[in-house]
């Protein structure tokens, strides 16, 4: 193998990179090296790799670009914006014969990621394109808020994790964009515009190969991104006046913020000259209330619809515990010991895996309130536990990774 | 289609001091290839996206025709941006990649058909049109993204860059197929590069930039022959112009031991300013190799030859009495002259080679304000 010229750019490169066979285009390499996990449409090529207990993506691309896109999912990150993280870039490949290999961008593949289309073709419930959209929203809004110019929204460009019932979206190609101080009205209209292009022609290819539901309205799908980003945009960024004696409507705001998820790191409040009216404006707002909350009382980082039925819990735990007055850094102690880990605890080992923890005790917290009510009592946690793994767990497919593609989609690119 | 005008345009970023495009004046022509070029953050990427309604635009106005878009959203400007976003669907036919944006704006089956074959033929991918994207090679792929930007009929085509992410053999393909496309389909364009290469050979007209200011506009000939100042001259060609600063005394530049006589009225041009002093510029191909005993020779030490096949080109540094107060640069860096010479016949290095210029091929611009005065 010529490694001799290999150039690893990387804050922490693992030496099994090196092991890698950087010497033949990623086209052909060997089955055995790659993981074959569901990818979206990518104009680059992209395969998943094994490395060190962990799964890595490999993008071919241009060097100077590859460079630009790792530096740029550096900075989201910094920005805890959610996005795959970068591992580094390679360079100076080459084949046997000398002939110069593109360079490489490689990322730590998203474990529980699904890919929209392996969401599609799961046939999961009929409100999943929905959900998929608000997901996409929150994200869009979310890059919007932190300055970033996408340029290519689409449904193959974002990753989409289980956040309770709802998805939690995640960036995964940078390739197209720009951070800014602020984005003008024109660079956020842009991205949406063609976030709906994108997602109707995606939806468009999915009918295309009959892997959609007939029901599912292309087009309408796109429009409902549009109406929800500028829906969200405006709860979190418009100014509201008000008579300065409301001031509970302040107090209002932060809360209907909160409820959506973001919290209100700072807020403009202007009088007028008489003092008769107030105007307030967020100025800076954080997504993550909920998940945030939960870290800070119990260590665990989850996402925020995870977050939000996690707290519930905590909070009806407390409530039947009678322990209202105690610190509430005591009561999730015990909670997170007691209740969470000892739910987790209690699913087999080998079960354990196919969803996330949070995930899969939320689903378990469903689990117990269907079975209760069927039973007409309530059914305590140990037994939900058991009935839930014996009666769903076994049957789900694994979703750390999910392997090979949906039923009856051929990877249109291994064969091409 | 439609003529593009910048108008006073300027865009100041917030938090920054200076505008990163100031005040831009430039009329494009209808059915042009406009290619902007500069060195990095002169302010290219921010002219074009300006027009794209990325950027808004802090003082003058924007228009497409007649039609002032300075505060029109990007999509009801009627561009398109090429390139950006060329993943293809897989099980779509190439028609219908091609034509997807269409039907989703709700026009009628049949001229959609339509306007993807016109486009397929001028793409020759007419015999694609009912196959999936996987039986195409990976140009074709690339043509059916433009074939995308085509069908859509806009009045601007706006490209930043888009062959950065190819390798050097492909980028020259594409650059020659993006050209001739453009000259078929005619419709405006504006493309943006730093590559001045790339300028020279793709566009009707460049416009140079430097610092958010604009240069020069031109055809790439005008670019080459009567480059506006010291800016342009060493930013556009290959290898870059030599430019030396040299003392003027009685209408003769001396370079060396060599004099250069100056026309008179590029003499008279001269102001207080530039101190007696005077910027020639001289291209690496418009020296001579000639004998000490020309008049007009003067004595460069062969520091290195590259040779290219059908080039040569000696780096080398300016010798003789009055060498050491001109400053000179090149291409090669500071104190560094650059010679085409005959590839059949390359001088050793260490050697002592005598060089002219050959007449009327000098460039003479004001030492104080580096502005063309010949
Ligand atoms: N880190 C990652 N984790 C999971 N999936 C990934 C990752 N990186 C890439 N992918 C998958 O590969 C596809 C193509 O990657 P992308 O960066 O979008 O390539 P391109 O620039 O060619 O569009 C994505 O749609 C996604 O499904
Ligand atoms: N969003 C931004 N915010 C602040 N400064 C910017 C921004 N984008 C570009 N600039 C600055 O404006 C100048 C011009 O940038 P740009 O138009 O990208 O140049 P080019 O395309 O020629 O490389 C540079 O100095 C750059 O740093
Ligand atoms: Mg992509
Ligand atoms: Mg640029």
């Amino acid at each position: 193998m010529t490694v001799h010229n290999l150039q690893i750019t990387a804050s922490a490169p693992d030496p099994a990179l090196l092991d890698l066979p950087w010497d033949i285009p990623l086209v052909d390499w060997p089955e055995e090296t790659l993981a074959a996990l569901p990818r979206g449409i990518s104009r680059h090529i992209v395969r998943f790799v094994r490395l060190s207990g962990r799964v890595i993506a490999i993008k071919e691309i241009g060097e100077s670009v590859a460079y630009r896109e790792y530096e740029l999912l550096r900075q989201l990150r910094r920005l805890e914006v959610p996005s795959v993280v970068p591992v580094g870039v390679i360079t100076g490949r080459k084949a046997p014969d000398g002939e110069p290999l593109e360079a490489v961008l490689v990322t730590e593949h998203l474990q529980f990621s699904l890919p929209y289309r392996a969401l599609y073709s799961q046939a999961l419930r009929p409100d999943t394109a929905a959900r998929l959209i608000d997901a996409l929203a929150v994200l869009l809004v979310r890059l919007h808020l932190v300055g970033f110019y996408w340029g290519d929204v689409s449904l193959s460009n974002t990753l989409f994790r289980r956040d309770a019932e709802t998805f939690a979206a995640y960036l995964v190609d940078a390739e197209t964009g720009d951070l800014h101080r602020q984005l003008s009205p024109g660079q956020r209209a842009y991205d949406v515009d063609l976030a709906r292009t994108n997602i109707i022609g995606e939806l468009m290819d999915l009918a295309a190969g009959e892997l959609l539901d007939e029901d599912v309205d292309e087009v309408s799908i796109g429009d409902a991104l549009v109406a929800r980003y500028e829906e969200l945009w405006e709860t979190l960024t418009e100014s509201e006046s008000f008579e300065s004696n409301e001031r509970w409507r302040v107090a209002a705001r932060i809360e209907r913020l909160n409820e959506l998820g973001f919290d209100v790191g700072e807020l403009a409040i202007t009088t007028d000259i008489d003092g008769t009216s107030v105007q307030i404006q967020p100025k800076v707002v954080d997504a993550g209330h909920h998940s945030r909350r939960l870290l800070r009382l119990t260590g665990l980082d989850v996402q925020e619809n995870q977050a939000r039925r996690l707290l519930n819990d905590l909070d009806s735990f407390r409530a039947a515990t009678d322990r209202q007055n105690d610190d509430e850094e005591f009561v999730a102690h015990d909670w997170l010991r007691g209740v969470f880990e000892a739910t987790i605890r209690a699913v087999p080992r080998d079960l354990r895996r196919k969803l996330e923890p949070a995930q899969l005790f939320h689903e378990i917290l469903d689990h117990r309130w269907f079975v209760s009510e069927r039973a007409g009592r309530d059914v305590p946690m140990a037994e939900a536990t058991r009935s839930y793994v014996d009666d769903v767990l076994r049957h789900r497919p694994d979703e750390k990774s999910v392997l090979g593609l949906a039923p009856g989609e051929k990877d249109p690119e291994l064969d091409a | 289609m439609a003529t593009v005008t910048y108008d006073h345009a300027s865009r100041l970023y917030p938090g920054t001091e200076r505008p990163a495009v100031d005040q831009l004046n430039l009329h494009i022509e209808d059915g042009e290839f406009l290619v902007l070029v500069g060195p990095s953050g002169c302010g290219k990427s921010t002219s074009l996206r300006m027009l794209a309604g990325l950027e808004d635009v802090n003082g003058g106005s924007i228009y497409i025709g007649d039609r002032d878009v300075t505060d029109v959203q990007p999509k009801d400007r009627d561009i398109a941006m090429v390139f950006q976003n060329y993943a293809l669907y897989p099980h779509m036919s190439v028609a219908d990649n091609m034509g997807f944006a269409l039907k989703i704006a709700g026009k009628p089956k049949a001229e959609i058909r339509q306007r993807v074959e016109e486009a397929a033929k001028i793409l020759d991918l007419t015999e694609y049109l009912d196959r999936k994207p996987k039986a195409l090679s990976g140009g074709q792929r690339q043509r059916v993204a433009m074939g995308r930007a085509i069908v859509r009929q806009p009045q601007v085509f706006l490209m930043d860059e888009p062959l950065s992410n190819l390798d050097a053999k492909l980028r020259v393909q594409t650059r020659t197929q993006i050209a001739s496309l453009q000259r078929r389909l005619g419709v405006t364009t504006v493309y943006v590069t730093h590559d001045q290469t790339e300028a020279l050979t793709m566009g009707d007209r460049i416009a140079v930039l430097k610092d958010g200011l604009l240069q020069q506009v031109g055809t790439p000939r005008d670019m080459y022959d009567t480059p506006a100042n010291v800016f342009v001259a060493g930013f556009i060609g290959s290898p870059a112009m030599n430019l030396g600063t040299f003392t003027v005394t009685g209408g003769v530049a001396e370079i060396g031991p060599a004099r250069l006589p100056l026309e008179r009225d590029v003499a008279s041009r001269i102001t207080e300013a530039d101190n007696g002093r005077v910027t020639v510029g001289f291209r690496p191909e418009s020296l001579d190799i000639v004998t000490q005993a020309d008049e007009s020779a003067f004595p460069v030490e062969v520091n290195l030859v590259e040779e290219l096949g059908s080039d040569a080109f000696v780096y080398g540094t300016l010798k003789g009495d009055l060498a050491a107060q001109a400053e000179v640069h090149s291409g090669a860096g500071d104190d560094q002259v650059i010679v085409r010479v005959d590839p059949r016949s390359v001088p050793a290095k260490g050697e002592r080679i005598y060089v002219t210029i050959r007449p009327g091929h000098s460039h003479v611009f004001s030492s104080a304000s580096g502005e063309r005065i010949s």
